[in-house]
């Protein structure tokens, strides 16, 4: 068994700490609190359990995974590589050639670009980054939020579609003064993305039906109700149109872009299409800091999110705080529905306007951990990926599929704590300092 | 078969869980290993049932070295192991449970019930067991339950058992039996350890006694000596077992329970027609087989249940139908029996969990924002008065240890304007040291003049705490007697019977 045991000895180490002696109480935790937790909560705790290092190196090998992909795929290391044997050198070369080729354009597309002129040229990719994370970023929060107080919020996609039906609607309808005219519109997205993951935590806490099913099923309803809404004259279609797509928004409550801005304090003109939205993130993530570190709203979320049970009988209203929890969600993620019709697309939106937005922004919020500057910088990543990924499609006629990849494998690994371990011979985080454990784990689990 | 541990050590890291234990058990022998939790008993255990590998020492069985790397090796060598928690498949016969792992087959793999039915029967009748092979597992009392797995390591030719914690689940009554069927046992010439931290089992069934604290053997006893020199040797200290406890000083009835009823999710009456009052400054113990109400009980009081029927007042103030939230603002503090599950939130911090039930308003509170500079004082404090043993407040709560947890309970409990206080297995799982704490925090808080209600499985708890004893049976109280009442009674009581009965 020895040989067995130290392939797997960074697995498990899952060994019981020695208060697991007491009787009927640490042993109960293994064996009454795993099978009882539904498997979503499991997974979810394990994910958030895990540390920075580990998400860092979880993008790492995903890096890799993604170079071994490029280079597969690459013309140029085909071809070379029919002559392997005749000269390897080739192959290597065309291997180093496309890796670094792709990520060089990777970055220059999405932070820095040395081939332009000019500091305020130079770093557009950065803003280009911007511009992409916005909306990844409120929707995480708002994924990130829901999963502190245990809920698997799947239902960004539908939030975003009423969010942006609400706020466009509110945006060519309206004319109102500057400023305001965005800050209505941004209220309605809030109000009518709060509207659709409210219904979520009201049936949840009335039902006791699971939210996933829910969510799931409720972004079917919002994709159907607004596709309706978008074909038909008097709703949300354009007037005189026949495709399926509402009116412009009006001036004034289309988001500003940052080039106003630079321009404002006396910087040189610039295209830059990063917005007002982009404020606006900063400031939610900020909002769901304080919400979570300093007030005592926060505090009863985490309670529940963390033993519901414990909660309840300490006296939290539990099914309150689904409700409120899905509420801000809701609204959270509205704000990328707003990001999505204010700032991005202003000409009219479509169905389509979620943009994979919804479903991105759980692996937004797993990636950062559900930390809100967690979610902010993971937001930024996948910015930049998206951002460079075009990039490294016109540059280096890398499939823009290979970035998705890299997101996918990204959040597989982060998935996977314990393969990451294995692979960097990490020690499970948490464990009290312990030498090599040995002990077979599935025997032990079986036993107690 | 003789059993003999020369030298096991077993470490962790840092910490040595077992160092140099060295344990002889005769065939024909019950021995007691008896320590504290956390002493490492059951980590030795572990050892000796193959799921951990010692660092240093080794298994004799008939003085030959045994390698066992996993629990098939220690069985097929014969040592049998009855688990504080069953390992029973519930929705299968014990027929089935009994051949689980070895199953006999006959021709093309199909299963050979017979075999294992007539197995069953035949060790039954050796031990005067009363199982039928054919019953559900699920259905079985718990007495019987642990029945079949002595007959499932039986049917290994087990001829080393090692019972760990096995009265923890059963009723004096059981635990009677069960120590009936380990002396039949011992004459079939088998070898036993029996792992307990209950002083009164020890020396009424062992033949030897070994004491284990902190990882090693502080010493062998003999089964006459007195409970409070075999605590002292657990502890390491002089132990006060029965802690000191004035008359109590009766103030009005302040808590009244009446026609109580509760139904639970399968339609069936789990608590029914209870009634039973609680003045100021007493305990009320409610005593009971784990299982027959009480956790329902005590949920209806808090306002967890839902389908309650009667009443329960406090100070005159009807608690039924208030929100958890109300009935601790009303002034009822709880502890309950399970902490890890009810009490504590594990990923919390230790003042985190100090405030957890006045997340809303003052001290720590104003105006939505929490206020961690007088939470982490009052926690300092806390942990101080509790003497909860941490790095500091900021220590997560599930790494403390049971004892120092429960501490965390109480102390956010005891630190309330309490009118009432209600304790659920207040020292379930905890050490010798921490039961002396609680029982004298329990105790303090009944002389401070608030009615305080203890529900307990465990009688010398009960006896030890108790002004008026309550004992319940599937769902109703048989019986209210006062705290002085014998043992026996008691124990009667708790299969059923009525006190004039149990008395007679």
């Amino acid at each position: 068994m020895s040989d067995k045991e130290t392939g797997a000895a960074p697995l498990h180490s899952e060994t019981p700490d020695l208060e697991t002696e007491e009787p009927g109480q640490a042993p109960n935790v293994v064996a009454s609190r795993e099978p009882d937790e539904p498997v979503f909560t499991r997974v979810l705790r394990e994910i958030m359990s895990g540390s920075a290092l580990l998400t860092v190196l979880a993008i790492v090998l995903a890096l890799v995974v993604a170079a071994v992909l490029i280079a597969a795929t690459d013309s140029g290391v085909q071809a070379a590589a029919g002559y392997f044997f005749a000269r390897p050198g080739d192959t290597f070369q065309a291997i180093w050639d496309s890796v670094s080729g792709a990520y060089v354009s990777l970055f220059q597309g999405s932070i820095w670009n040395f081939a332009r002129p000019g500091f305020a040229n130079q770093i557009k990719p950065l803003t280009e980054t911007l511009t992409f994370a916005t909306p990844l970023i409120v929707a995480g929060l708002g994924v990130a939020l829901a999963f502190r107080v245990g809920l698997f919020n799947i239902g960004g996609r539908g939030q975003i579609i009423i969010a942006a039906a609400v706020s466009a609607w509110i945006a060519w309808s309206f004319p109102m003064p500057p400023v305001i005219a965005f800050l209505v519109a941004t209220l309605g997205a809030i109000v009518g993305g709060a509207l659709w993951g409210g219904i979520v935590g009201l049936l949840k806490a009335r039902t006791g039906a699971h939210e996933v099913i829910i969510t799931i099923m409720l972004n079917f309803v919002a994709l159907q109700l607004v596709s309706y809404g978008l074909r038909t004259q008097g709703l949300l279609q354009a007037q005189g149109s026949n495709n399926p797509r509402s009116p412009a928004d009006l001036p004034n409550a289309v988001y500003p872009d940052l080039s106003q801005l630079v321009t404002a304090l006396g910087g040189p003109p610039t295209s830059y299409r990063v917005h007002v939205g982009f404020i606006i993130a900063i400031l939610a993530t900020l909002a769901v800091w304080y919400l979570f570190a300093r007030s005592s709203t926060g505090f009863r979320f985490k309670a529940v999110g963390e033993n519901p049970r414990a909660a309840r009988t300490a006296g939290i209203n539990v099914n309150a705080v689904y409700i409120l929890a899905m509420l801000m969600a809701g609204g959270l993620v509205g704000l990328a529905g707003a990001d999505q019709v204010l700032g991005n697309t202003t000409t009219g939106f479509s169905a389509g306007v979620d943009a994979g937005i919804g479903f991105d922004a759980i692996t937004v919020a797993l990636l950062g951990r559900s930390r809100p500057w967690g979610v902010f910088f993971s937001g930024l990543l996948f910015g930049a990926l998206q951002a460079g990924g075009y990039t490294m499609q016109a540059a280096q006629q890398i499939p823009i599929d290979i970035v998705l990849v890299i997101q996918s494998v990204i959040v597989l690994f982060i998935a996977a704590p314990p393969l990451v371990r294995t692979v960097f011979r990490l020690p499970k985080p948490g464990s009290v300092p312990k030498g090599r454990r040995r002990p077979g784990r599935a025997i032990e689990g079986a036993a107690k | 078969m003789k059993l003999q541990l020369r030298g096991i050590t077993k470490r962790f890291g840092a910490l040595t869980a077992n160092d140099h234990i060295d344990l002889i058990v005769e065939s024909g022998e019950i021995h007691a290993l008896l320590g504290e939790n956390g002493a490492g008993k059951s980590t030795l255990m572990n050892v000796l049932y193959g799921l951990y590998q010692a660092d240093e020492g080794e298994i004799l069985l008939d003085d030959v070295v045994q390698h066992f790397s996993g629990p098939g090796d220690a069985m097929g060598a014969g040592i049998g192991m009855v688990h504080q928690h069953f390992m029973l498949v519930p929705v299968f016969t014990v027929a089935e449970n009994v051949m689980l792992g070895h199953e006999p087959t006959k021709f093309g793999g199909r299963l050979d019930l017979a075999a294992a039915r007539a197995q069953v029967r035949e060790i039954s009748s050796r031990f005067g067991f009363d199982v039928d092979p054919d019953a559900l597992v699920e259905d079985l009392p718990v007495g019987v339950q642990q029945r079949v797995e002595i007959i499932k390591a039986l049917s290994r030719d087990a001829r080393v058992l090692v019972f760990d914690e096995p009265t923890a689940v059963l009723t004096p009554q059981e635990t009677d039996e069960l120590m009936a069927i380990m002396r039949q046992l011992k004459e079939a010439g088998t070898a036993i350890v029996f792992i307990t931290h209950k002083l009164r089992e020890v020396r009424e069934v062992a033949d030897r006694i070994t004491v284990i604290r902190l990882g090693k053997v502080v010493g062998e006893a003999k089964p006459t000596a007195s409970n409070t020199e075999l605590a002292s040797m657990m502890v390491g200290r002089s132990v006060d077992l029965a802690i000191s406890k004035n008359p109590p000083k009766l103030g009005a009835e302040a808590f009244v329970v009446k026609d109580l009823s509760v139904v639970d999710a399968a339609d069936q009456y789990v608590v029914s027609n209870v009634s039973f009052d609680v003045r100021a400054g007493e305990v009320l113990a409610i005593a009971g087989v784990q299982g027959n109400g009480q956790t329902e009980l005590v949920e209806a009081i808090l306002g967890l249940q839902s389908r309650v029927t009667g009443s329960i007042t406090l100070d005159g103030v009807e608690l039924v139908g208030k929100s958890v939230g109300g009935v601790l603002d009303a002034g009822v503090g709880f502890v309950p029996e399970d902490r890890t599950e009810d009490g504590l939130v594990a990923e919390f911090t230790i003042a985190e969990n100090l405030m957890l039930d006045r997340s809303a308003g003052a001290p720590f509170v104003r105006r939505g924002a929490l206020q961690l500079a007088a939470l982490e004082s009052f926690a300092e404090e806390k942990v101080r008065e509790f003497d909860i043993r941490a790095q500091g407040v900021t220590t997560h709560v599930g790494r403390l240890s049971g004892g120092n947890q429960q501490k965390v309970v109480l102390a956010r409990e005891l630190s309330r304007e309490l009118r009432l206080l209600v304790a659920s297995q207040p020292t379930r799982g905890l050490d010798v040291g921490s039961i002396e704490f609680v029982h004298t925090r329990i105790v303090a808080a009944r002389d401070s003049g608030i009615p305080v209600v203890v529900v307990s499985t465990e009688l010398d708890e009960v006896v030890t705490l108790a002004d008026r004893i309550a004992v319940m049976y599937r769902g109703s109280i048989v019986g209210i007697v006062p705290g002085d009442t014998s043992r026996d009674v008691l124990g009667l009581m708790m299969a059923g019977e009525k006190p004039e009965e149990a008395a007679a």
